[in-house]
């Protein structure tokens, strides 16, 4: 099949090569999201709201306390994590996949002086937007329940961009290789439903076993831990580390991962989109 | 007409699909000016080497240049002076008419004002002014087409890749599209056509390429491929084998093909000599026209159809 004059394949993993115009993409994304904001703020209002009174209050009610805290104390750091975790996840799977596959836009976007590289980086950027918007709805519903007892809390709005630059490009590995739209319900229910429960988000990780593998395995855990700090400044002990240890390992894995997998899907994704 | 100057050269060029080679080899050049179509059966290689021209895919192996860059390493110089309507529908589904346009000015940077100014212009041309604040949706096929037309023009590209531009296009609207089409010949613009409408690469063309499996198999005016493959006039009469003897006696240069339940008998003789052969044997069902260029794609990629 090769034949002689058949150029070097180009490399198959580069650094990609990034200008300005990432945020054009991400802009046409912001653009149809402030068409419909009132449809996509009320969903991101009403499910904090929801998980405060039916676990913080009502389950909350039944416990005495979780590690000296009220437990609704302890939960709600936990849901603006979530907020991250789903913003970014879902819009860098369902939504970037039904850009990509159906209505074709990033075809048509590579057409013009956009690359392809950067339209992936645009819809990242997009993602972790997305899980910023959530996760300081979020803090604010909690705020208003009075939950907020760190003067740093707004911290929590670089943080929800990092963890969803994180949670975006790990999404958009999944989006590089999916055949159709149904495969999302392998990492929904695979990878983001285990880690909604397990991440020590509704009670502390207790177990040596559960913390070795949330700590390694799931990303929320770090995210937890992270707005734990940021919100309260109760962070739950994991594997006996000192406070300060921990949350540096957590904020260390969370930009490694980020990065690694920001690079990863760019290059998954232009393999899918240009052969 | 084309200058002598090569916008476009492609040298070898090649595009593999794991096993499967949707170009194979090719050379070719477009001059500046120049008005080019590709044509060949689904499957032939076409739309492959346009979306090859604006770095949408890149090449296997060979060279191309287009406007003296390379589509290996300077696509966005390329990207930026070429305009691209390509054959499926990729508008944005979430904006208006409107914002389609100039959201796809901002992919060039061309500031707000002028954008907003460049699309109303758009609009007005295609006719679609009224359309303006519609969501893509409420869009007839056709409008959808004219659409994507006037947004492949939005950035003054010097060179405009229309793939299939008038499928799907009400008589109306195509003689728009072809308006247009001749419009910016007149302004030097440089265009690449694929079409599997005959008459429209016949009117449009400067030039033809027949692609057939990857490869190019012939190149040339649309007058000269006619002149050369299928000659002048063409007799289509009802098949009858009882017939077929007079034919060939009466017209020993001729070619004959059957298509089916008819026969096709071709010349390269001035116009006048099947008349004078009716004008002896009256038959019914008999139609004398001028040799085109579907004659000639047909001679040329075979009847057999693709894509099965």
């Amino acid at each position: 099949m090769s034949s002689p004059n058949l150029r070097k394949s180009p490399a198959r993993f580069t650094m990609p090569k990034l200008t300005y115009r990432v945020w054009k993409v991400w802009r046409r994304n912001f653009d149809v999201f402030t068409k419909t904001i009132k449809v996509n703020f009320l969903p991101s209002l009403l499910e904090p709201i929801l998980y405060l009174l039916a676990f913080g209050f009502g389950l909350g009610g039944l416990i005495p306390s979780v590690q000296g805290q009220p437990y609704i104390d302890f939960l709600a750091p936990a849901l603006v994590a979530i907020a991250i975790m789903n913003g970014a996840f879902f819009e860098c799977t369902f939504a970037s996949f039904v850009r990509m596959y159906f209505q074709k836009t990033f075809d048509a976007i590579v057409a013009t002086p956009v690359s392809v590289e950067e339209v992936v980086a645009g819809e990242l950027l997009w993602g972790a937007t997305r899980s910023t918007f959530n996760a300081t709805i979020v803090l604010a519903v909690i705020a208003i329940f009075g939950l907020i007892k760190n003067p740093l809390f707004l911290l929590v709005v670089p943080l929800a961009f990092f963890g969803g630059l994180m949670f975006g490009s790990i999404g958009m590995c999944f989006t590089a290789v999916a055949p159709n739209i149904d495969f999302f319900n392998f990492p929904s229910f695979l990878f983001l439903t285990p880690m909604f429960f397990l991440s020590g988000t509704f009670f502390p990780l207790t177990s040596v076993p559960l913390q070795i593998a949330a700590m390694a395995v799931l990303p929320l855990t770090h995210i937890v831990n992270l707005t734990r700090a940021v919100v309260t400044t109760h962070v739950t002990p994991i594997l006996g580390l000192n406070t300060a240890i921990l949350l540096l390992i957590s904020l260390t894995w969370i930009i490694v991962v980020a990065v690694f997998f920001f690079i990863v899907s760019i290059n998954l994704m232009k393999k899918r989109l240009t052969g | 007409m084309g200058s002598q100057e090569v916008l476009i050269e492609a040298q070898q060029l090649t595009k593999k699909f794991d096993d499967f080679t949707a170009v194979d080899h090719i050379d070719f050049k477009v001059y500046r000016g120049e008005c080019v179509g590709f044509l060949g059966p689904n499957g032939a290689g076409k739309t492959t080497t346009v979306r090859m021209v604006y770095c949408f895919l890149p090449p296997t192996s060979g060279e191309l240049k287009v406007a003296g860059f390379s589509v290996n390493t300077q696509c966005r110089q390329i990207k930026n002076l070429v305009g691209v309507a390509p054959q499926e529908d990729n508008l944005d589904p979430d904006f208006t008419v409107l914002k389609n346009l100039t959201v796809y000015c901002r992919y060039f940077d061309i500031p707000k004002d002028e954008a907003i100014k460049r699309a109303d212009e758009q609009l007005k041309f295609f006719q679609l002014e009224e359309k303006s604040n519609v969501p893509i949706d409420a869009l007839s096929g056709g409008m959808k087409r004219r659409l994507i037309f006037a947004r492949a023009l939005i950035n003054q590209p010097q060179i405009l890749l229309l793939d299939e531009p008038t499928t799907g296009l009400d008589p109306q609207a195509r003689h728009l599209a072809w308006d247009e089409v001749r419009n910016l010949k007149k302004k030097q613009v440089t265009i690449i056509l694929t079409t599997h409408y005959m008459d429209e690469a016949a009117v449009l063309c400067d030039r033809i390429l027949i692609i057939d499996r990857g490869k190019i198999i012939e190149e040339g005016s649309p007058a000269e491929l006619v002149k050369k493959h299928a000659g002048e006039e063409v007799l289509e009469l009802d098949y009858d084998e009882k017939l077929l003897p007079t034919l060939k006696e009466a017209f020993p240069d001729a070619e004959f093909e059957r298509l089916g339940e008819r026969l096709q008998i071709f010349t390269d003789k001035p116009h006048g000599v099947f008349e004078g052969f009716l004008k002896d044997h009256p038959m019914q069902n008999v139609t004398i026209r001028a040799a085109n260029l579907e004659d000639v794609f047909l001679k040329l990629t075979g009847r057999g159809l693709r894509e099965q």
